[in-house]
């Protein structure tokens, strides 16, 4: 089991292993989303290079309505 | 382009920004902004809804990309930590994109900026590279000091956010907009057309708002009615108004000929 805290919850995972899967994971393959690793921005470009570990942070976020 | 409002180098023919919060549904925000005439479209940075996202319609699918110039914000942010943080997310998001709106909240029942954190903000962001435009309060002495950072557009409160409550300071916003080598924009307390036109007119380059558009019983009807309030606050700004007369009165038809048994 893997645990990853993703947008301050905390999630059990099977198994995991990049970003990238992770991303299909959550159904989020295809959206406008921007993801920070640990307190690091990951380029888009890096989602299949970058591998995720036992307590991990992560945050998601997509651009909404606002002022 | 004819009296462009130039913000980072890239011009505008509208001087209204308008922001993409609290409308019905996103055909309404699109419907909103397309009678607003706006350019530029300010965005929020949220966290994804986790497990329930499949299908569900996104804001920037209803904004055409080669129409508006996205502005993200950090609303909600109370830290520069967090503000920060929120912009280079949104410069992932948005592909590089360096405009963004930075604001650093003090209080979450007046939503007043904390001006040291907003200034800690922008001195990392300009530094990072990005063309910060900067909510602040109607103080002249942080809108200057904001500016010698590096912010490329400054924009003062009219009164609180989403008050509707109108230009509460035009004497602050005046010393503000006098000092500026860059543009003033009020942002923020707009409550109707009437409001918008009396920023122009005190020389104000553009105006952002949100609420003022969305909370109208018609929001559509109401940013129709911001962008003529805008450009004729504009017009009136660059026509130079007439001296005020206090006491006296100065007829505007001729005083001769006029068919009358008065004498003298």
């Amino acid at each position: 089991m893997t645990t990853l805290i993703i947008n301050g919850e905390t999630r059990q995972f099977d198994e995991i292993g990049t970003l990238d899967a992770l991303i299909d994971t959550l159904a989020l393959r295809g959206k406008r989303i921007a993801i920070e690793h640990n307190g690091e921005i990951v380029p888009r470009s890096q989602h299949a290079h970058t591998r995720l570990c036992d307590g991990d942070t992560l945050e998601v976020v997509v651009a909404v309505g606002g002022g | 382009m004819q009296d462009a409002l130039t913000i980072a180098g890239k011009s505008y023919q509208s001087r209204l920004l308008v922001g993409t919060g609290k409308y019905r549904d996103f055909q309404q925000t699109a419907d909103a902004l397309d009678a607003s005439g706006c350019e530029i479209v300010t965005v929020a940075i949220r966290r994804v809804n986790l497990g329930q996202t499949a299908g569900e319609p996104n804001l920037l699918d209803f904004l055409p990309k080669n129409r508006y110039t996205l502005l993200p914000n950090t609303a909600g942010c109370y830290s520069a930590d967090d503000a920060v943080r929120t912009l280079r997310l949104a410069r992932e998001l948005l592909d590089d994109h360096r405009l963004v709106k930075l604001e650093v909240l003090g209080d979450p029942n007046n939503l007043y900026p904390n001006m040291r954190e907003t200034l800690k903000a922008a001195e990392t962001l300009v530094k990072e590279g990005f063309d910060v435009m900067v909510y602040t309060s109607d103080d002249p002495i942080a809108a200057r000091e904001l500016e010698q950072i590096g912010c490329c557009a400054i924009m003062p409160l009219a009164s609180l956010i989403g008050s509707g409550m109108g230009i509460l300071n035009p004497w602050n916003l005046q010393l503000i907009i006098e000092q500026a080598n860059v543009p003033v924009l009020v942002d923020a307390g707009v409550g109707t057309a009437s409001d918008a036109a009396i920023g122009m007119e005190l020389g104000c380059d553009g105006v952002l708002m949100n609420t003022a558009i969305a909370a109208a019983q018609d929001p559509v009807r109401m940013a129709r009615a911001m962008k003529l309030a805008v450009e004729a606050g504009r017009e009136a700004h660059l026509a130079g108004r007439m001296p005020r007369r206090f006491y006296s009165a100065t007829p505007s038809s001729p005083l001769e000929g006029v068919i009358s048994s008065r004498k003298g």
